[in-house]
């Protein structure tokens, strides 16, 4: 149980600047995710806050004590790391006690621990096992109840379910969402797929280039992105884009359509709206099939619109072909604007 | 050519080398061994275990593997994670310390030797600070502790960069993360260390030492050098029996002895070390 404040951490390495002024609150028990591409800064942001890593300006706070000078024992932490680091030498129940044992907690507290915890994680049929005899699922389990074992008051999470096939990452995010949550702990978890991220978090801080882009519930990050990167990298496909050139009196042209947008703004917009957003209606937008992929659940069609690529999500049942031309017409209260100078979101 | 015999095909000219050069005279020396012009008997076993010298060099022998061996285990351990926490000249220094390694064990000892004489290095030294009058013989039989120091130094500085060269290869093995857990699980540097990287070197601990344990039994040159007949060792002792009394097959016995107790002790650092099905990295 513990607040997480992060106060203007930067971090360069050599003469390249990885993190850049960063600031953010976690709330007590909050679940937060750190999202964003390979290479973005998140992994070192959370790095910095386990105490691998040092921040090259700036303070952490955890649970109102300030930490960043203080060994990663010190700071009420616990991690879950992405290749696990599940010790090979050691067995499962030897594993999870890791860090009781470097407690010197006695020999029937550290064997009530671990078996508390590795019985959480299902796990407490595999105790005197070594790792080279686990799977790749169970091995992550070991790996949670070793940090949970700790019961910190903050769990890192590195990629935790990035090295596991797709069926055992859904059943695992589940389950770590709802051990989680019933452990009371602040949890920071790094990832750098979306569906994790709007699956599991609380809030997620969506990070590009060093720096936190936006900061909100995953549902506000989906429906409201705060830049242009936000709309790009979330959603599966992600956001349409147009050109909007200005009318005046808040009218934008798009595509030969006028629609109505942010009256401050007088400049050229982008005009952006996600592919599900759309119906067909006689008074669309003009678009150009082109790649029509039947995804079961729905049609993928990606078509050529105002010279660009466009995606169009559409009932199943459509009979759409290459080549059809087709009329969609945008859900007014789904349409979103950015200014391309800043890239930022204007209302 | 047969996917399944081009292997066969391929290890054959070794196989055949070492049938030929290993295999052959091991038998002729362990026929040799066994037998004399009575027959096949075990004669020149009696004969070796029963002269004067033998118990002495036999304990010669172990004293000095026990004294060497355990040395240069720390210091291989403590070189080699130097060397491994070495961001920059890491290969240079490496370079530095395996130099040891090109020079052959006669000419150590006689670079120790040079130091350690009646007209050595230490003498002048000492002679020059004004420490001792006169230069001393430190390698005399009034002296055998300093002649068994200066044998373990000059086998330490020969031979530990052996160990060091493999247990570096396998600490590099080590995955950067085991460290990290260790550290946020609140393992200290000396716990992560004994906790960490010693059980996940078993298998380079394991080789480096059968290497070195078998060397140290094997000893000869240095001591040669440095002890002559002072410090008699068992391999000292096949030496002279068969080049100074001509006697092989009683020479063979005692080479026979040796690699019995090298594969004795090889087989207990095997043992001592091993993995654990399912816990190796």
């Amino acid at each position: 149980m513990a607040v997480i404040e992060i106060k203007n951490v930067a971090k360069t390495f050599g003469s390249y600047q990885a993190l850049h002024d960063i600031n953010l609150t976690i709330a007590d028990q909050e679940f937060m995710v750190l999202l964003g591409a390979s290479g973005c800064g998140k992994s070192t942001l959370l790095r910095i806050i386990c105490g691998l890593e040092t921040a090259s300006e700036g303070e952490v706070w955890i649970g109102g004590r300030r930490v960043d000078h203080l060994p990663p024992k010190d700071r009420g932490i616990s991690m879950v790391f992405q290749n696990y680091a599940v010790f090979p030498h050691l067995t499962v129940f030897e594993n999870i006690g890791f860090g009781l044992r470097m407690q010197k907690m006695p020999d029937d507290d550290v064997k009530r621990r671990v078996e508390r915890t590795a019985g959480l994680m299902h796990i407490d049929q595999l105790l005197s096992r070594y790792s080279g005899e686990l799977s790749g699922g169970q091995r992550q389990r070991v790996a949670v109840a070793r940090a949970l074992a700790m019961e910190p008051d903050v769990i890192l999470m590195d990629e935790p379910l990035s090295n596991l096939d797709a069926l055992l990452r859904m059943e695992m995010r589940a389950e770590l969402k709802g051990v989680l949550a019933e452990s009371n702990t602040t949890a920071i978890y790094v990832t750098h797929d979306q569906v994790e991220a709007m699956s599991m978090a609380d809030r997620i801080s969506v990070m590009h280039e060093g720096k936190i882009v936006q900061a909100a519930s995953p549902i506000e990050v989906y429906r409201n992105p705060a830049a242009e990167f936000v709309a790009g990298f979330i959603g599966n496909p992600p956001m349409n884009f147009l050109d909007a050139t200005p009318q005046g009196g808040g009218k934008y042209t798009v595509a030969g359509h006028s629609f109505d947008g942010p009256s401050a703004a007088n400049s050229n917009l982008q005009f952006a709206i996600r592919p599900e957003d759309m119906k067909l209606s006689d008074d669309g937008l003009q678009a150009v099939a082109k790649v029509v992929e039947p995804l079961g659940a729905h049609l993928l069609v990606t078509c050529e619109l105002d010279g660009k690529l466009f995606r169009a999500i559409l009932d199943s049942e459509m009979q759409v072909k290459p080549g059809d031309v087709l009329k969609l017409a945008p859900m007014p209260d789904r349409i979103r604007w950015f200014d391309p100078a800043t890239t930022l979101a204007v209302a | 050519m047969n996917p399944r015999l081009l292997p066969y095909f391929l290890i054959f000219p070794v196989t055949l080398f070492l049938c030929l050069f290993f295999l052959y005279p091991f038998v002729l020396v362990s026929q040799e061994a066994f037998s004399n012009e009575n027959g096949y008997n075990l004669d020149n076993f009696r004969e070796v275990t029963s002269y004067w010298k033998f118990p002495i060099s036999l304990k010669n022998t172990f004293l000095l593997a026990a004294a060497v061996v355990p040395v240069q285990l720390a210091l291989s351990l403590l070189m080699a994670t130097m060397v491994n926490r070495m961001k920059r000249g890491r290969d240079l220094i490496l370079y530095i310390w395996t130099i040891p390694l090109g020079i052959s064990d006669l000419a150590a000892g006689i670079i120790w030797l040079a130091i350690f004489e009646q007209s050595g290095f230490l003498n002048s030294m000492l002679g020059g600070l004004g420490l001792i009058d006169s230069p001393t013989n430190f390698l005399s039989y009034q002296t055998p502790v300093m002649v068994f120091v200066a044998i373990m130094l000059a086998e330490i500085w020969r031979a530990t960069a052996i160990m060091l060269v493999i247990l570096v290869a396998g600490i590099g093995l080590i995955p950067k993360e085991y460290y990290e857990a260790g550290e946020v699980f609140g393992a200290s540097p000396w716990q992560r260390f004994l906790k960490i990287t010693l059980p996940l070197l078993r298998p380079s601990l394991q080789t480096a030492l059968v290497l070195r344990v078998i060397l140290a039994f094997e000893v000869f040159a240095v001591v040669q050098a440095l002890g002559g007949t002072l410090f008699p060792v068992l391999m000292g002792e096949t030496y002279a029996y068969q080049f100074d009394l001509l006697d092989g097959g009683a020479a063979a016995a005692i080479a026979l002895i040796i690699l019995a107790i090298s594969i004795t002790f090889t087989l207990i650092i095997m043992r001592a070390l091993r993995v654990p099905k399912g816990a190796t990295i």
